[in-house]
């Protein structure tokens, strides 16, 4: 057993194998991904290094940034609230329910993730607009909901929802029918074994649904510019702000903006993450 | 008979004005933010008619813009085919450190905004750059151009080929390639004759997403092409041009032809889950 | 509390799982429902329990009728064969759960509900993990807990869908004494279900043996072994060998050779019939002129303190085979003649 444990106490890279091509396919992938995706993404944390922390700081504090920030981060977070909460519906609908052409609504689903976005927002912007169908309605109401924080909030839904649907579904699919009735044989009725055994077992899958919805929300924009009014300060959304600054050609202060975007975008992520984890190894699940 | 006047709901299911009401909302939920706009999108675009419709669309700068979206998709899908194919290969059938992180970072374009996708090309090739005034010195056109334009397409669409291979080239393990190079097949025998119909609906599904996003990109492509018209401009960005000019049924009609792009892209995907399920498997989540 | 079904049938998409069933369980009895897979048993527990509707017929709790009541109204407890423990609740709260969801009015206080977990972690032997999740525990330990949850709410009958069915060999045996002991402590009435024959008559006061959507026989461990009323219990419970046989001129005959047995009362007086025997209930026959099977060795092979020959009796070409138990010192080589009567059996009609 010389040659195994000379092997073994060796670095190696990878486990032996037959199979060839690893050198090709490994080569050819980290190349292609460091070429696309690494230098650029370095070059953009590379150009916001370079400005000191006093210009820094000045982009961050200035007022349309922060607006901006707070528009985006904040109808993501509403939006992503919304499609839990129908979503979860959706889901359930779909999962537990017979009714002829689920098929098709299941399908449906996947809309915004085939439709382009700037065919989503032109869409919603005709269809929500004060004189458009939905926004005629909503207008006997007194209700604005374009031009406005609440229109970027109706297209981040639309953009959002599948996410939700698509993570919460598969966990909902496996849902053991002896836990439901067991709570029932315990005395529990159905709204009690709903919000107490149910939910609290989707709650992971829900919030990683959250997450994402929140996630693609806060950088969405081909849907968003058209039903937002994009009026600075109160429904200009961050990446907007960016391509604003790019035609300032203001680079700095576009990739200080990105950078802080993806900062925090990548902080909810990890904190996302941190909670699956705990919740893994408390209750042995997650999703 | 008196056994039947009586029936009690299984102790699985909801009371039947739950039911319905749950039914109801999803549906209006659906209707309200889904199935309207797509709706709206054909009904603007033949606002005036077919004769209208057919007229807004043959216009030299509508079809330059037709034209750069699929040479663009002609360039960034088969790009990034041949790069999920080769990560995923990498990936599933062998066992090396730092294997985790590198599936991570195949992710990472999801996770940032397309607008930032689009950016980062312009601080890499840009005139503030390093690389910017060298290129431009000798003559080479990336950003404002169709290069520019591919590759933040690219960008934005790199993982949906490697991520759709990934979990399905692990679940099928290595036991196919094993047997067959036993047998005396070369690794691209192998390959071509082994691996490929093994994993050929998986790589439809994912090209199929991927073609639909590279087609439809918007934010990113936005920020790089510089929005000349009948050269840089691509579908979605003629849409936004189109509707900005308050020319709407034109705008309405180009989007129609990527509603159907989408509405395509969802048969076909809906079509290939129904009947090769297994064999797009485990990456069916997005 | 008495239990009783009624006529009871239950059809799934039009396919009858239980046909005309009526039993009647005693307070305080331990019963088990023994059958092979799609017997229907664990649907008559689930009928039992409210998790599913009859098609026809009644159930009645005690002197009351039960068929209307839901499963939250019946107040039954229940164990299901994957315990189904709530995971992201800890054992306390799992225990506590039907305390916890009943109407306000109802409710024990939180200090009342805090002392009833207690004592049944204790009466289950799981004191000190009340804290744990179920995930942290073995399987044993997770069976027992899904026992507490159901305790918890003081039911009127206990039933248990397999219960030890996802254990290992060893757990299972040790939790079948502590089920026994438990049942005798508590006193409830108790039901469950097993594929296992021994299980059920090592552990049940009364053995319900199903077959097809029918109760085939109901009786303790010895009247299902020793008197089994069918050929069905006679060969489910137990090893058995079965013969087509004759009844004429009051002697059982085995392709005309007479066997030396004569009916009794319980046999059939004449005509065709299988004879059943087991294995162990023979005795072998010496005198070549007394009436007796006989049979050629095909296999024999030593099992623990016995030794268990295979035989085929009957006309060459298509021979019958039997096994039966003979004595170690005996000659058992392949090929050896061996003549033997059965001195325990039951015929039943064709």
């Amino acid at each position: 057993m010389t040659t195994s444990a000379a092997a073994s106490g060796r670095w190696r890279l990878r486990q032996p194998s037959v199979i060839p091509g690893f050198g090709l396919t490994l080569g050819f992938s980290l190349a292609y991904l460091t070429l696309i995706i690494l230098i650029p993404l370095a070059g953009l944390v590379w150009r916001s290094a370079g400005l000191s922390g006093a210009e820094f700081l000045a982009i961050l504090s200035d007022q349309r940034t922060l607006n901006a920030l707070k528009v985006s981060f904040g109808t993501a977070f509403i939006a992503a609230l919304v499609n839990v909460v129908f979503g979860v519906i959706v889901a359930w609908v779909i999962v537990r329910y017979e009714f002829p052409g689920r098929r098709i609504v299941d399908a449906i689903v996947d809309l915004p993730f085939a439709l382009p976005t700037a065919v989503a927002g032109i869409s919603l912007a005709a269809l929500y607009a004060p004189n458009g169908w939905i926004g005629q309605i909503l207008n006997l109401f007194g209700i604005k909901a374009a031009f406005n924080p609440t229109g970027i909030v109706i297209a981040l839904v639309f953009i959002g929802l599948p996410f939700v649907v698509r993570t919460v579904q598969p966990i909902m699919e496996e849902i053991d029918r002896e836990v439901e009735e067991a709570a029932a044989t315990l005395g529990a009725g159905r709204f009690q074994t709903i919000s107490r055994i149910l939910l609290p077992g989707l709650s992971p899958a829900i919030l990683t649904g959250f997450a994402l919805a929140f996630a693609r929300g806060v950088g969405e924009y081909g849907s968003v510019i058209f039903i937002a009014g994009n009026i600075p300060y109160v429904s200009e959304i961050a990446p907007l702000l960016i391509v604003i600054r790019l035609e300032e050609f203001n680079y700095g202060a576009a990739a200080a903006i990105a950078t802080i975007m993806l900062g925090l975008s990548f902080a909810m992520l990890l904190f996302i993450n941190l909670v699956q984890a705990w919740n893994r190894r408390r209750y042995g699940h997650g999703a | 008979m008196a056994h039947k006047s009586f029936r009690l709901r299984s102790p699985t299911t909801e009371a039947p004005l739950a039911r319905y009401t749950l039914m109801a909302v999803a549906f209006l939920f659906l209707a309200l933010f889904l199935i309207l706009p797509l709706v709206a999108v054909f009904i603007e675009a033949f606002r005036r008619g077919a004769g209208e419709f057919f007229a807004s669309l043959d216009d030299p700068d509508t079809l330059a813009a037709i034209r750069l979206t699929l040479t663009v998709a002609g360039i960034a899908v088969p790009l990034n085919l041949v790069f999920g194919v080769a990560a995923a290969w990498a990936i599933a059938k062998f066992e090396f450190k730092g294997k985790a992180f590198l599936t991570t970072l195949i992710d990472l374009p999801f996770s940032v905004s397309p607008v930032i996708s689009g950016l980062v090309y312009v601080l890499l090739f840009g005139a503030g750059s390093a690389l910017g005034p060298w290129l431009k010195s000798h003559g080479i056109e990336i950003l404002f151009a169709v290069p520019g334009i591919v590759l933040a397409t690219v960008f934005v669409t790199f993982p949906f080929v490697a991520r759709e291979l990934i979990p399905l080239m692990q679940e099928q393990g290595t036991g196919d390639e094993e047997a067959a190079l036993s047998l005396g097949a070369s690794g691209w025998q192998t390959f071509w004759y082994v691996t490929l119909p093994n994993i050929k609906w998986g790589l439809l599904y994912g090209v199929l997403l991927c073609n639909a996003r590279a087609m439809g990109e918007f934010g990113a492509v936005s920020v790089v092409s510089g929005h000349i018209r009948g050269l840089t401009n691509t579908m979605p960005l003629h849409v936004e041009i189109l509707y900005n000019e308050y020319n709407f049924v034109a705008a309405f009609a180009v989007a129609s032809l990527l509603a159907a792009l989408a509405l395509v892209t969802l048969v076909v995907k809906t079509v290939l889950e129904l009947h090769y399920g297994a064999e797009i498997a485990a990456g069916r989540k997005h | 509390m008495d239990v009783s079904v009624k006529n009871i049938r239950k059809e799934f998409d039009r396919y009858p799982a239980l046909n005309d069933v009526s039993l009647d369980i005693r307070s305080g009895e331990l019963i088990a429902l023994l059958g092979p897979s799609g017997s229907g048993k664990t649907t008559l527990l689930r009928l039992i329990a409210g998790l599913e509707q009859p098609t026809l017929g009644k159930i009645y709790f005690g002197a009351e009728d039960a068929s209307h009541r839901t499963v939250q109204e019946r107040h039954v407890g229940f164990v299901f064969q994957h315990y189904a423990l709530f995971r992201h609740m800890t054992v306390a709260d799992n225990i506590a759960f039907g305390l916890t969801v009943r109407p306000r009015g109802e409710r024990p206080d939180k200090a009342e509900i805090r002392r009833r977990v207690g004592e049944l972690l204790e009466m289950v032997q799981l004191s000190g993990l009340e804290k744990r999740y179920p995930n942290q525990l073995s399987g044993g330990q997770r069976q027992r807990v899904a026992l507490a949850r159901a305790m918890a709410i003081e039911p009127k009958v206990l039933l248990l869908d397999e219960p030890f069915g996802a254990l290992d060999a060893k757990v299972r045996k040790e939790l079948r004494r502590w089920l026994r002991e438990f049942h005798d402590r508590t006193g409830h009435t108790t039901v469950f279900v097993t594929h296992d024959q021994e299980e059920a008559l090592e552990l049940a006061d009364r053995v319900v043996v199903m077959s097809q959507g029918a109760i085939e026989q109901v009786g303790s461990s010895d009247d299902v072994y020793d008197r089994p009323n069918s050929p069905f219990v006679f060969s489910f419970i137990g090893d058995s060998a079965s013969l087509p046989i004759r009844v004429a001129d009051g002697a059982v005959h085995f392709q005309d050779t007479p066997l030396g047995i004569t009916p009794r009362a319980s046999d059939i007086a004449s005509g065709a019939g299988t004879l059943f025997f087991r294995p162990q209930d023979v005795v072998l026959i010496e005198d070549p002129a007394a009436p007796a099977l006989e049979g050629r060795v095909a296999t024999s092979r030593r099992l623990a303190g016995t030794r268990i020959a295979d035989l085929d009796i009957g006309k060459p070409g298509a021979p019958h085979h039997v096994e039966i138990e003979v004595p170690l010192e005996a000659t058992a080589a392949t090929g050896t003649a061996i003549r033997f009567r059965p001195t325990r059996w039951k015929t039943f009609a064709e």
